[in-house]
């Protein structure tokens, strides 16, 4: 048996298949990726070896735009930190505590997830559509026809209005993971707090949110780089129209590699993407480990 | 007494409010998709449709070719799927039975597939694909699914594998079964449930999937469904009803389904935070 599962050609075979797709994929790419940030590459051509020209030029040329698109995923981050998952824990709160049909309630909200973000795309274009989508439609009912807008064209209203689809879609996706970490709570320690005399409120701030720590933690960590790598969304509602208000990394990425043939400087965008990925979950660690140690 | 229950209620309604929000956009695809124009846009906004108008949905099939685009994203899901399930318990066979130096090292290795965004590697697969001329095929799509999909196989199966009892193996090897008669015979068969986490996962994958499949397919053959949905709102900007027919169709499937396993649906997306 030992001698089985110690014979160094039957690891080999087992283990190959796995590695060698995850060497050719995800392994590899990333340092070819590295590799092509350091020319400037139409793709077919020739590389011309420019060093750090790309990452220069993408964070002083003001025709690209890249600290514009940057920004708007860093806002995104933001709100998705500071407005979809308080949604998502308060509603994860009141339902974890055991009410008739949390089940059925957390099902509703969980199901935009499942739905292709291209399909939640095109719905909310028909929604913001200026002359027949049902928003302008019933602000036009209500009297409020000075409010209708060109919701995806105008400058001012374009960068909000792709955000919202997009905080919309995944607020049931950290309320279930919040959910299923809250039902994990021993329910021994609720009922003693609740014995001590706690409420509610109380029981949630002292005894469910310290348990369910590493859970928010995991949440946040989703929250901001799925925001910095966001693309669905925002490549179906605007593309980062109008004048590149609604640009983000992603689409600037797609943008460089497949409009402009620039490989290379496509590949410093999508290195950069990874390496800000990276960065923000390890000081996201950080923070939520400085904390406990308090 | 009295405000508790009035709190409730306060909460009951919240709890309404907010499903209708998430319903709403669902419910508005469902009517327009089997609405005309004229209701669409002024007679009939948000209401069921007064004329069922199932003509969108012959349209969206033939006009708008979403039963290739239907069978395309099937075939690549079905493929990738069972590519992961079998790479990826070999993997795990490897790590979890075998005695070797260096499994543990290996194994956070693959552990790191679950943090690489997809787009990191866009350009070079994008060559690599281009070079072996994939470029509108399946197995473009099916290889950079499947290597994305393999970490979270291996970490589920390393979950349901380590709790098989050795003795299984033992037994089988007394009975004169090789490492490949182990892991088809034995293994593979208590692998169940692993299996339907893992094929959940890797099919939300490839299904809704954008990126890949806008730059990686450029011809009507081979596209997926999300390709064809956004090529086709593009063709009918002015007629809604054939659109909201094909999105209907790209969506049915997930939801006919979530309705049936929704808690395993969901438990395997817990399955994938929790570790990740």
């Amino acid at each position: 048996m030992t001698k089985l599962y110690s014979n160094k050609v039957n690891i080999m075979l087992f283990i190959l298949p796995a590695l060698f797709l995850f060497f050719l994929i995800l392994v590899a790419p990333i340092f070819v990726s590295g590799y092509y940030s350091l020319f400037d590459w139409n793709g077919f051509g020739e590389k011309t070896f420019i060093g750090l020209e790309n990452f220069r030029e993408l964070f002083t040329s003001k025709s690209i735009g890249f600290k514009k698109a940057l920004g708007n995923s860093l806002l995104l981050a933001f709100f998705s930190v500071f407005v979809q998952l308080p949604i998502s824990l308060g509603f994860a709160l009141l339902l974890g505590r055991g009410r008739k049909g949390e089940r059925a309630f957390l099902s509703i909200y969980f199901a935009p997830v499942l739905i292709s973000t291209v399909v939640i795309g095109q719905l909310w274009l028909k929604i913001y559509n200026p002359s027949y989508g049902i928003l302008n439609v019933v602000l036009r009912a209500i009297g409020l026809d000075g409010w209708a807008k060109i919701w995806l064209g105008e400058v001012e209203t374009a960068l909000g209005a792709a955000f919202i689809p997009t905080l919309w879609q995944y607020v049931g996706y950290h309320m279930l993971l919040m959910y299923a970490a809250i039902k994990s709570v021993p329910t021994e320690y609720r009922e003693a707090a609740m014995i001590d005399g706690a409420n509610e409120g109380q029981v949630n701030r002292y005894i469910v949110i310290p348990y369910i720590k590493p859970i928010l933690k995991v949440c946040t960590i989703f929250a901001v780089t799925g925001s910095l790598k966001s693309f669905d969304l925002i490549y179906v509602l605007t593309n980062g129209a109008p004048l590149h208000s609604t640009e983000v990394p992603s689409t600037l990425m797609i943008s460089m590699l497949f409009l402009r043939n620039r490989y290379g400087m496509g590949s410093t965008i999508a290195l950069l993407l990874i390496v800000l990925c990276f960065a923000f979950a390890l000081i996201i660690e950080a923070i939520f480990r400085g904390k406990e140690d308090r | 007494m009295k405000t508790v229950k009035g709190k409730e209620a306060l909460v009951y309604l919240l709890f309404g409010f907010w499903a209708l929000i998430n319903l709403f956009p669902v419910y508005w695809m469902f009517t327009f998709s089997l609405k005309s124009n004229e209701e669409i846009f002024g007679a009939n906004v948000a209401g069921l449709p007064k004329e069922w108008l199932w003509s969108n949905y012959t349209e969206a099939m033939t006009t708008g070719n979403m039963g290739r685009y239907f069978l395309n994203s099937t075939i690549i899901a079905v493929i990738t799927i069972i590519i992961v399930l079998l790479v990826s318990m070999m993997a795990t066979f490897a790590l979890t039975r075998f005695i070797w130096k260096g499994r543990k090292k290996m194994n956070s290795f693959f552990m790191l597939g679950l943090t690489i965004p997809i787009h990191a590697a866009i350009v070079p697969i994008y060559i690599l694909i281009s070079r072996l001329h994939w470029i509108n095929t399946y197995q473009a799509l099916i290889i950079p699914y499947a290597a994305f999909s393999l970490a979270m196989g291996i970490l589920i199966c390393t979950g349901f594998m380590t709790e098989l009892p050795i003795d299984l193996d033992e037994a089988a090897c007394i009975d004169g079964c090789g490492v490949w008669g182990i892991f088809f015979r034995i293994i593979v068969p208590l692998m169940k449930p692993a299996v339907a986490a893992i094929s959940i996962y890797t099919f939300l994958q490839c299904w809704n999937e954008l990126m890949f499949a806008t730059i990686f397919i450029s011809d009507g053959v081979h596209r997926t469904l999300p390709v064809g949905v956004q090529a086709l709102a593009g063709q009918y900007m002015k007629r809604w009803g054939p659109i909201g027919a094909a999105m209907v169709m790209a969506t049915f499937p997930m939801l006919l389904a979530y309705v049936f396993l929704s808690r395993k649906i969901q438990d395997s997306f817990i399955a994938g935070a929790v570790k990740g």
